[in-house]
């Protein structure tokens, strides 16, 4: 919503100061104020030009060269191209060394051999109009050479207010000054309009249908509409708009069209009352009906466009059908143009609920409808259509035929909220003098009653229907309190009965893990194209964003491919996101998951080349890596290695990350070279993605350090090339008495020094007893019956023996 | 007198650029030998005081012995040098200049940077962690939070809808509902989580975003307790001297509204092109839980009084990190990541 600083003033002549704290005390109290904008920005070198004589240009038939008066007796030269240059016509001209609001510097200029020292400006130019051709005719009395920004009044600002929802009284100029004048409602005026003596307008009340100017009017829908006024004016003429009101509706951002219309937009920007003119010699009949639309009909609208409509949608309705949507916009046909003079105005109250049904079911979103759906004024329907034929006698002409209608089926009353004084400081935490409380409200229009035990009842203004309940009269206090005016204390608190949501501690155990471990935290979009998810959004923004991932390893690898592209070759990336599965009712499943893909160096190039571990991750880091993350993630799991029997892993060098019980909850490997699309240069894509299913982290129990030295033994096994190096741990450890204390590999060997069919894998055994130092006797016999273990069950022998 | 001084300066001239020019610890030894030892002409000089006028001689003397103490200094500071070179060649291979061999640094997001820094600073008063679901019923996302399905208010929530009548929500504010559903208070809970809403991605919109939600409820809470809550929080996170601006609001399911405004920690409150010129950066929408929410929730609104707020870490972290283009977060470039290692 765009406000005038001046059109304010003229509401309200006690707001003064300038507009930038205006706008800081409207934000304070009310509505956000986002920008104030002067309206005269970039004007400073217009000026008022008369066009005194044109002459058809001697070498271009499309040019004209204009003898222009840009004040005293100073004429300047214009050649140009608008067809519509009149004499004697007011334009906007700069001169020679002048600027306009882009920036663009008028130069002396000869065009076709004639010379041009000067140009007049179109609204466009001007930044003014949104988007109007041709030159800026200016309508009124001028004096050539005036400056323009002047003789416009755009010395002015324009408040772009951010209005929320609730304020529908805040969409016109009227409600803003309201809030914003000292002494509120009593401060406001509505002033005559230039040239016209207010006169008092007949509205006759009636219930469902009435007649004026010759045309019945009925509600048939009267849930649709509760209100109704009309009046007949004969003989406008429909020109364009005065200068005034024309500066008034460029300066809140409207585009004048012609008078009449303009009349119907500026009472609009004032009062916050939709208004729609008929032309009525294009009435099908002397009867218009407010009913609902028949399945099938057809309007064209205004914009042109032929509109379906259905029975949810309230229309205006002639003998032959309908002639305009209901609050939201008119039909074509009764539109008021050049030829119209006699009109019939229209301010009615449609309901907030049909209208958003309506409006919406076409997607159509107009200043009407938009305000019908926040709810206008319904006992102010009347003062509106007063207002608005005024100013259509003030701008048009014409004379109101007879007295007007003002159906009126339901009529409502200001609704009566109690609010309790008790309530107010329970709620706020500061206490205010009881008597303070019509103080705050009174002035925006509610009328307040002491009742007794410091309850006041407050009747609510029909601009108002926001407020219903105590809560909101107290929201209405405490902003025109100020909410900077509450102290700030921090009070006591009780500590809160919930625990900490049992994730989190995993998920930060998780995040130091991968960031210790080299790897950069990822957080990407969790819509996905349908290869990548089994939940289906119905309304996606796109194709590639039409699901929910069902894997977050899936858009870690799209990361990936991005980071080749930007020809890096180490990428390490992390990510902790919420995984979506189709569940077995509608619901989808929701899991929580982590997932890393890495691919390049294992460490930062050094310049010394003894870099330790050197070269890039391979399958060891691989195990690692998804060891570590399931044992944060998943307590007690078990790591298997898939061997593409049965249900085929999508990646390659595989393991699985399986629960104590049994249940799948994991995948690790590399990634195929059809999964993500990597440059020549690139090293092998690792990835791994674990569901999170422990809640805590795991508890540390204390163990007691070793007193006594341990013996370490070294075995080289022959193991046969079928049996894991895990069976033969099991074995050993199954044979060994109980003061084994660790077991380890050192050395892995296949080559040409041992049978065919065979590995040699070199085992350290530690033992070391907790209550003694051992003897070399019973280490020896330790591992003499670890090795007939290990011969019998697996045929595994000591090398060399 | 005069002869006197002038042999002195001579002295010294020549005895400073000896030493200065000597190249090894040895030449040096043999200039301390040839000026300042027992045969060196400044010490015969000094030898000659007695025979100048007696009240020549304090002056003379001290002239002598200044000349001496700059030689031992320059002695001094000469050796320090030569030290100092052949040190230097002692160990040519050893280049302490050279790269030290790093290790990868790893980084946590700088979303999730701030999600946990907000949520520590809410818990030392009080608040825990709380979660929810991203998939919801228009109920715990729109009904129960006093937002009626037909409400203009809904329109600036361009929902994402799924099969079933469900959506994804579009704010974390469901978690309230859900919460006080299942608790008695008092509730301090604070639910950083993922929202999804309608907006093509730009440099200010994606459409799965952060949110963290905050509520606190119990029995008189107040307005008083709401604002000093946000300040603390304002305080500890953007420090002591950001100030903050409450102004009126509108949410459905909090009244009184407000949207917080912190002073611009670009230019300090003077107006720069990151708060469009008002000095001033909107953070939070917040406000007194609505009594419409307790009832649909089953608590007493005559009872029981909260506060309810919530903002978005990706636009905090857009303007603590100064991040122009909120898409940078999401695209999982390690270039942007890595900037976030812990220095
Ligand atoms: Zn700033």
């Amino acid at each position: 919503m765009n406000v005038s600083y001046r059109w304010l003033q003229k509401l309200a002549p006690t707001i003064v100061g300038p507009a930038l704290a205006v706008a800081e005390r409207l934000t304070g109290i009310a509505v956000a104020v986002d920008e104030v904008i002067w309206l005269g920005s970039g004007l400073q070198d217009i000026v008022i030009g008369q066009v005194e004589e044109i002459a058809s240009h001697p070498n271009a038939d499309r040019l004209v060269v204009c003898q222009v008066n840009v004040g005293g007796k100073s004429t300047a030269q214009v050649v140009t191209g608008a067809p519509k240059v009149t004499q004697g016509a007011f334009y906007p001209f700069v001169g020679v060394g002048g600027t306009l609001p882009g920036g663009l510097s008028i130069k002396r200029a000869k065009l076709r051999g004639e010379y041009s020292e000067g140009m007049l400006c179109s609204e466009r130019e001007l930044n003014l109009g949104r988007d109007q051709e041709g030159i800026m005719q200016l309508y009124g009395d001028f004096v050539p050479g005036t400056a323009f920004i002047e003789a416009l009044g755009l010395d002015d600002h324009r408040l772009v207010l951010d209005i929320t929802p609730n304020r529908s009284d805040l969409l016109g100029h009227f409600g803003v000054a309201r809030e914003l004048a000292p002494g509120g409602g009593a401060d406001l005026v509505r002033p005559d309009f230039p040239g016209h003596a207010t006169v008092e307008v007949e509205l006759l009340p009636s219930e469902l249908e009435a007649e004026t100017g010759g045309v019945r009017i009925s509600i048939e829908d009267t849930e649709g509409c509760s209100r109704f006024t009309g009046v007949v004016i004969r003989g406008v003429t429909v020109k364009p708009s005065p200068e005034w009101l024309a500066r008034d509706l460029r300066a809140a951002g409207l585009q004048p069209l012609n008078n009449v219309v303009d009349a119907t937009n500026h009472v609009l920007y004032e009062l916050n009352q939709p208004i729609h003119a008929y032309d009525l010699a294009t009435l099908r009949g002397p009867e218009i009906i407010v009913r609902r639309a028949k399945a099938g009909e057809k309007l064209q609208t205004l914009d042109g466009k032929e509109r379906k409509l259905n029975p949810d949608m309230l229309v205006i309705a002639d003998a032959g059908g309908a002639i305009g949507l209901a609050g939201v916009m008119g039909g074509l046909a009764t539109e008021v143009a050049g030829g119209t003079s006699d009109v019939l105005i229209e301010a009615a109250y449609f309901d907030p609920g049909r209208n958003r049904t309506g409006a919406r079911a076409l997607g159509m979103d107009t200043e009407a409808s938009y305000r019908f759906q926040r709810g206008i004024d319904p006992q102010a329907t009347h003062e509106a259509m007063a207002r608005v034929v005024n100013l259509i006698l003030a701008v048009a002409g014409g004379t109101v035929e007879g007295a007007g209608v003002d159906l009126n089926p339901r009529p409502t009353e200001r609704l009566v909220v109690s609010v309790r004084h008790s309530r107010v400081t329970h709620v706020l935490g500061v206490e205010l003098e009881p008597e303070s409380i019509p103080s705050y409200l009174e002035p925006i229009g509610f009328e307040t009653r002491q009742a007794k035990n410091g309850t006041f009842d407050v009747a609510v203004p029909g601009w108002r229907p926001d407020v219903e309940r105590e809560i909101d009269l107290i929201e209405e206090i405490a902003r025109r309190h100020g909410y900077d005016k509450f102290p700030d204390k921090l009070g006591l608190f009780r500590p809160t009965t919930i625990p900490e949501e049992e994730y989190a501690d995993v998920f930060e155990r998780l995040r130091d893990f991968f960031v210790g471990a080299g790897f950069l935290e990822s957080r990407g979009s969790p819509l996905g194209p349908a290869e990548e998810g089994e939940v289906q959004v119905l309304n996606p923004l796109s194709e590639v964003e039409s699901h929910l991932r069902s894997s977050l390893l899936t858009s870690l690898l799209h990361s990936v491919e991005r980071n080749f592209a930007q020809a890096q070759r180490d990428v390490r990336l992390f990510e902790l996101g919420t995984a979506f599965k189709a569940g077995a009712g509608p619901v989808p499943d929701e899991r929580l998951h982590v997932a890393a893909a890495w691919t390049g160096a294992r460490e930062p190039a050094h310049w010394s080349s003894e870099g330790g571990g050197g070269g890039d991750y391979d399958v060891w880091d691989l195990k690692w890596l998804v060891e570590s993350v399931a044992a944060i993630a998943a307590r007690g799991t078990e790591l298997r290695p898939v061997d593409g029997d049965g249900d085929e892993p999508w990646l390659e060098d595989a393991f699985a990350v399986m629960s104590g019980d049994g249940q799948p909850l994991g995948l690790a490997g590399r990634v195929p070279n059809d999964r993500v699309e990597a440059p020549r240069w690139a090293a092998k894509v690792w990835g791994l993605e674990v569901e999170i299913v422990s809640r805590r982290a795991a508890q540390v129990t204390y163990r007691d350090l070793p007193v006594y030295p341990p013996s370490d033994r070294d075995l080289a096994l022959i193991v046969p090339t079928r049996v894991l190096a895990a069976e033969v741990a099991g074995v050993i450890r199954k044979a060994a008495p109980d003061f084994l204390d660790d077991v380890s590999i050192f050395d892995v060997y296949e080559g040409e020094s041992i049978p065919a069919g065979t590995r040699s894998i070199a085992w350290r055994l530690r033992f070391r007893a907790a209550d003694r130092t051992l003897t070399d006797a019973e280490i020896d016999a330790a591992v003499k019956s670890i090795a007939s273990a290990l011969k019998r069950d697996l045929n595994v022998g000591i090398r060399g023996a | 007198m005069a002869d006197f001084l002038t042999n002195l300066r001579e002295v010294e001239e020549e005895g400073a650029e000896v030493i200065g020019s000597a190249a090894t610890l040895d030449d040096l030894e043999n200039a301390r030998i040839e000026y300042l030892g027992r045969k060196a002409r400044l010490t015969q000089l000094l030898r000659q005081l007695p025979e100048l006028p007696v009240e020549e001689r304090p002056s003379a003397g001290a002239e002598a012995n200044t000349v001496k103490r700059r030689f031992q200094d320059l002695l001094e500071s000469r050796s320090a040098e030569i030290r100092a070179q052949s040190r230097a060649r002692e160990a040519p291979e050893f280049d302490p200049t050279l790269p030290a061999r790093a290790r990868w640094r790893g980084a946590r997001h700088p979303c999730t940077l701030v999600i946990n820094e907000i949520c520590e600073i809410f818990r030392e008063i009080g608040f825990v962690r709380a979660r929810g679901p991203e998939v919801e019923t228009p109920d715990y996302n729109f009904i129960k939070l006093n937002t009626p399905l037909d409400h203009p208010a809904t329109d600036e929530h361009d929902t994402f809808y799924l099969p079933g009548g469900l959506l994804l929500r579009t704010h974390t504010s469901p978690v309230q509902a859900r919460v006080m559903e299942k608790t008695e208070p008092p509730i301090r809970i604070v639910v950083p989580g993922m929202c999804y809403r309608r907006d093509p991605f730009d440099a200010s919109h994606a459409p799965a975003f952060e949110q963290i939600e905050g509520l606190a409820v119990d029995e008189g809470i107040t307005f008083v307790d709401f604002k000093a809550t946000i300040n603390y929080f304002v305080h500890r996170f953007f420090g002591a001297d950001a100030s903050t601006r409450f102004r009126p609001s509108f949410f459905p399911f909090t009244e009184p509204s407000a949207e917080i405004d912190v002073s611009c920690l670009l230019c300090g409150g003077d107006g720069c092109s990151a708060c469009k010129g008002t000095g001033w950066l909107e953070i939070m929408g917040a406000g007194m839980v609505d009594p419409a929410v307790f009832e649909n929730v089953g608590y007493d609104p005559e009872r029981y009084t909260g506060f309810a707020f919530g903002m978005g870490p990706a636009r905090i972290a857009m303007l603590r990190y100064r991040v122009p283009d909120i898409r940078l977060f999401y695209e999982g470039d390690v270039r942007f990541l890595e900037q976030f290692a812990p220095a």
